[in-house]
C-alpha cells in the first residue's frame, strides 16, 4: 500500500480494487468509526488496533515514541548510519511496519471482511450493494432457465475460514460457485448468511428475473401485478421456478418416465405452484386445523410483532445491535421464526 | 488452427478430426470413428443440411484433394465443421460414441456443476434443440437434473444441436448405475438466522411435492434414488404434521443439514445409516419407517 507515490488512494479503495475483490462494497469510514458497529470484533483478529488503523489509513500513534526511543537507538546503532531527526522518524516507522506488515495486513483484511459482513446489512451498505447489483457486478445465474438473472454474493457461514463466497440467485433461490477461480479465495463470511435474503426483503420492487441489460432498458415495472404473498410480491418469489422453467428430460422427443431408474427425481427443486396464493392458503389451513400448533403460532405472531419494530431500525444500525435485539425478542425459543414481512422501509 | 490448411493437401497423416477435437473450445467433442463416418447410412439426410457436402465429407475423412482458392477452402472448412457436429450428435448415441463420451464425463472434460449443493458433480454437454443454429450448447447435471450455461464464451458459441436433446438422457438409460444419488440438501435463505417466510413457504410446498413423488415411486416399487432423509419422507405417508414439527424444531442457527454446510461427522453418520439399512430390508418399504424413526431426523440432529 504505497500511498506515498502521489496517488492518495485509501486502503479501503485499494483493497476493493484488488483482483477478486470485485464483490466488496467500500465500507464508509463513518461506519467503521462508530465503535458500536465493531462490537465483538476485537477478539476476532490479531493486532486489532493496528489493523483498524491500517484500514482507516491512520498513522500509528506517536505517543509511544518516548518508550520506543531506546529501541530505536539500538536499531540505529546496529545499522550504523543515523541521519537527522526526520529520517530517523521515517526509519523508525519503516522498521516497525516492515516487521509486522504482513501480520497487520492480513489482520486488516480479516477485520475489513468482518466489518463488511455487518456493513452490507446496514442501510448505507445495502444501498451500495444494490448499486453494484444493478450494474451486474455480481454476475449472473448459470442456470439456463434463470435467463441471466443477476446474483448476490453470500456466505454459507458467518464464521471466517469455513467456506468461500457463493452467489445467491434470487430467481431460483439457489446458490452457485462463482465462475471465476479468483473468487474461490474470497471468504464467504465477509458477506455472511444474512445479506442475500435481507436484500430481497429490503428491495421488494426489483425485478429479480431480469438481466442487467433488460433492467436498464425498462426500469419501472408494476411490481404488484399479483399482490403480496407472505411478505413479498408474488411475482418476485422465485420467478425462475415453476412450470416451463423446469428441465424436462426427453429421449427423441419423448419424456423420460418418472418410473424409469434414470427418470426425473429433482423437479420439485425447480417447481412452484401455478397459483402462488396457494402458499398463503396452506399456511392458513394449517393454523386453523392443527391445535397443537396454535399456541406456537400465537407465540410466533407476537414475536413477529416485536420484530417488526426492530426491522425498521435494521438498515441503520449495523449487525451487532440487530442481533442483540433479536436474541431478546426470540426469547430463547428454538422455533424457526420466519421473517414474515420484515417490512424494511428503504 | 490454421496450420492444418496449409499442410493437409499433401499430408494425409494430419488427420482433420484429430486437429478439430484438439482445438481450443472443442473440448466437448469426441472423435468420431472413421468407420462410422464412411458408412453412408449414418449420414442419411445430411447432404441437404451441409453446403458442399461431398467436399466437406472428404475433408473430415482426410480424402480432400480439391485444388481451390482460399475463400472456397474456408467455406468448405466451415461446412466440414458443421458436418462433423451434425454427425457427432448421431454418433454419441451409438454404443461406441456413448462409451467415448462416458470417458470424457468421468474425466470431467465438460466441467463441474456450479450449484453448491451438487459438490462439483461432473456435467454433460447437451442441446435444447436438435435443429442446428437455434440454441447454443448447455450443460446437464445429473445430480440436480438441471441445465447450465457453459462458463466460457468459447463454449457458449457451440451449437447445441451437435450434442442433441437425447444423448445425456440415453447415457443414463444405458448406464443406470451412473445415475448419481439425489440429495434433498438445499440452500435456505435466512435473515439473522430467521427463515424468510416467502421462501420457506415455497420450500415446504416443494418438499410436499417431493414427498408425494416418493410415495408414488414407492407404491410402484421404483427406487427413488435419494441418499438421505429417507425415513423422514417415508413417515410422511401418515400425514403432514410430522414434517411441520420438524420444521419448527429447527433451531435458529442449526440449519446445518438443510443448508448443506460441511459437518463431516454428522453427514457421514447420516449417509452411513440411511441407504445401507434400506438396502438391507430389500425394498420392503413397510418395515423401514420403524427402524428409522429414532435417529434419522435431519432437523433434530444437533
Ligand atoms: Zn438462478
Ligand atoms: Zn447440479
Amino acid at each position: 500500500m504505497s500511498t506515498s507515490s502521489g496517488t492518495p488512494e485509501s486502503w479501503i479503495s485499494s483493497f476493493c480494487s484488488l483482483l477478486g475483490h470485485e464483490y466488496f462494497a467500500e465500507v464508509s469510514e463513518e461506519f467503521i468509526e462508530d465503535d458500536f458497529n465493531l462490537t465483538g470484533l476485537q477478539n476476532q483478529v490479531a493486532m486489532y488496533k493496528e489493523a483498524l488503523e491500517m484500514i482507516l489509513d491512520v498513522e500509528p500513534e506517536e505517543d509511544e515514541e518516548d518508550e520506543d526511543e531506546e529501541e530505536d537507538e539500538d536499531e540505529e546503532d546496529v545499522s550504523g548510519d543515523v541521519g537527522d531527526g526526520t529520517t530517523r522518524r521515517e526509519r523508525r516507522h519503516h522498521s516497525r511496519v516492515a516487521s509486522d506488515l504482513s501480520v497487520i495486513e492480513s489482520s486488516a483484511e480479516m477485520l475489513y471482511g468482518l466489518i463488511h459482513q455487518r456493513f452490507i446489512c446496514s442501510r448505507a451498505g445495502i444501498q451500495q450493494m444494490a448499486e453494484k447489483y444493478e450494474l451486474g457486478h455480481f454476475g449472473v445465474c448459470p442456470r439456463t432457465n434463470c435467463n441471466q438473472a443477476r446474483t448476490l454474493p453470500v456466505g454459507l457461514s458467518d464464521i471466517p475460514g469455513e467456506d468461500t463466497v457463493k452467489l445467491f440467485c434470487p430467481s431460483c433461490l439457489d446458490v452457485y460457485v462463482p465462475p471465476n477461480s479468483r473468487f474461490q479465495t474470497v471468504d464467504g463470511a465477509f458477506f455472511g448468511r444474512t445479506f442475500g435474503a435481507l436484500f430481497l426483503l429490503t428491495f421488494p420492487e426489483y425485478d429479480l428475473s431480469r438481466s442487467a441489460a433488460e433492467a436498464a432498458a425498462s426500469l419501472g415495472r408494476a411490481a404488484d401485478e399479483q399482490g403480496m404473498i407472505n411478505g413479498m410480491y408474488a411475482c418476485n418469489i422465485a420467478p425462475g421456478l415453476g412450470r416451463d422453467k423446469i428441465y424436462e428430460p426427453r429421449i427423441y422427443g419423448f419424456r423420460v418416465s418418472e418410473l424409469s431408474r434414470s427418470g426425473p427425481r429433482m423437479q420439485w427443486l425447480r417447481d412452484k405452484p401455478d397459483d402462488m396464493s396457494l402458499l398463503d392458503e396452506a399456511r392458513r389451513y394449517h393454523a386453523e386445523h392443527d391445535d397443537d400448533e396454535d399456541s406456537d403460532d400465537d407465540h410466533s405472531r407476537s414475536t413477529r410483532y416485536s420484530r417488526r419494530s426492530t426491522a425498521r431500525r435494521r438498515p441503520g444500525g449495523g449487525g451487532a445491535r440487530q442481533r442483540q435485539i433479536q436474541r431478546q425478542t426470540q426469547n430463547g425459543s428454538p422455533m424457526a421464526i420466519e421473517a414474515n414481512g420484515a417490512e424494511s422501509e428503504l | 488452427m490454421d496450420d492444418y490448411g496449409t499442410e493437409s493437401e499433401s499430408d494425409y497423416t494430419s488427420y482433420w478430426r484429430d486437429w478439430f477435437i484438439s482445438l481450443r473450445g472443442n473440448e466437448y467433442f469426441c472423435e468420431i470413428d472413421e468407420e462410422y463416418l464412411t458408412d453412408r447410412f449414418n449420414l442419411t439426410g445430411l447432404n441437404t443440411e451441409v453446403q458442399y457436402y461431398q467436399y466437406a465429407l472428404d475433408l473430415v475423412t482426410d480424402m480432400f484433394d480439391l485444388d481451390c482458392d482460399d475463400e472456397m477452402r474456408e467455406t468448405i472448412e466451415k461446412s466440414a465443421r458443421h458436418l462433423y457436429g451434425l454427425v457427432h450428435a448421431r454418433y454419441i448415441v451409438t454404443t461406441r460414441g456413448l462409451a467415448k463420451m462416458l470417458e470424457k464425463y468421468k474425466k470431467g472434460d465438460f466441467g463441474k456443476c456450479p450449484r453448491v449443493m451438487c459438490n462439483s458433480h461432473p456435467l454433460l454437454p447437451m442441446g435444447l434443440s436438435d435443429v442446428p443454429n437455434l440454441k447454443p450448447v448447455k450443460l446437464y447435471c445429473a445430480r440436480c437434473e438441471d441445465t447450465y450455461n457453459p462458463k466460457s464464451s468459447r463454449h457458449a458459441s457451440i451449437d447445441g444441436a451437435y450434442f442433441g436433446t437425447s444423448f445425456h438422457n440415453i447415457l443414463f438409460q444405458v448406464y443406470p448405475t451412473l445415475v448419481p444419488a439425489k440429495s434433498v440438501e438445499r440452500y435456505v435463505p435466512r435473515v439473522y438466522g430467521f427463515k424468510v417466510h416467502a421462501a420457506a413457504a415455497l420450500m415446504r410446498w416443494q418438499d410436499a411435492q417431493r414427498a408425494s413423488m416418493r410415495r408414488k415411486l414407492r407404491k410402484m416399487e421404483v427406487e427413488s434414488g435419494f441418499k438421505d432423509n429417507e425415513a423422514e419422507e417415508l413417515e410422511d405417508d401418515e400425514g403432514e404434521e410430522d414434517e411441520e414439527d420438524e420444521d419448527n424444531d429447527v433451531e435458529i442457527d442449526d440449519d446445518i443439514d438443510e443448508a448443506g454446510e460441511e459437518h463431516p461427522g454428522q453427514l457421514t453418520r447420516y449417509r452411513g445409516a440411511g441407504p445401507v439399512t434400506i438396502a438391507g430390508s430389500g425394498g420392503g418399504a413397510s418395515s423401514v419407517p420403524s427402524a428409522f424413526s429414532g435417529d434419522a431426523h435431519m432437523g433434530s440432529v444437533a
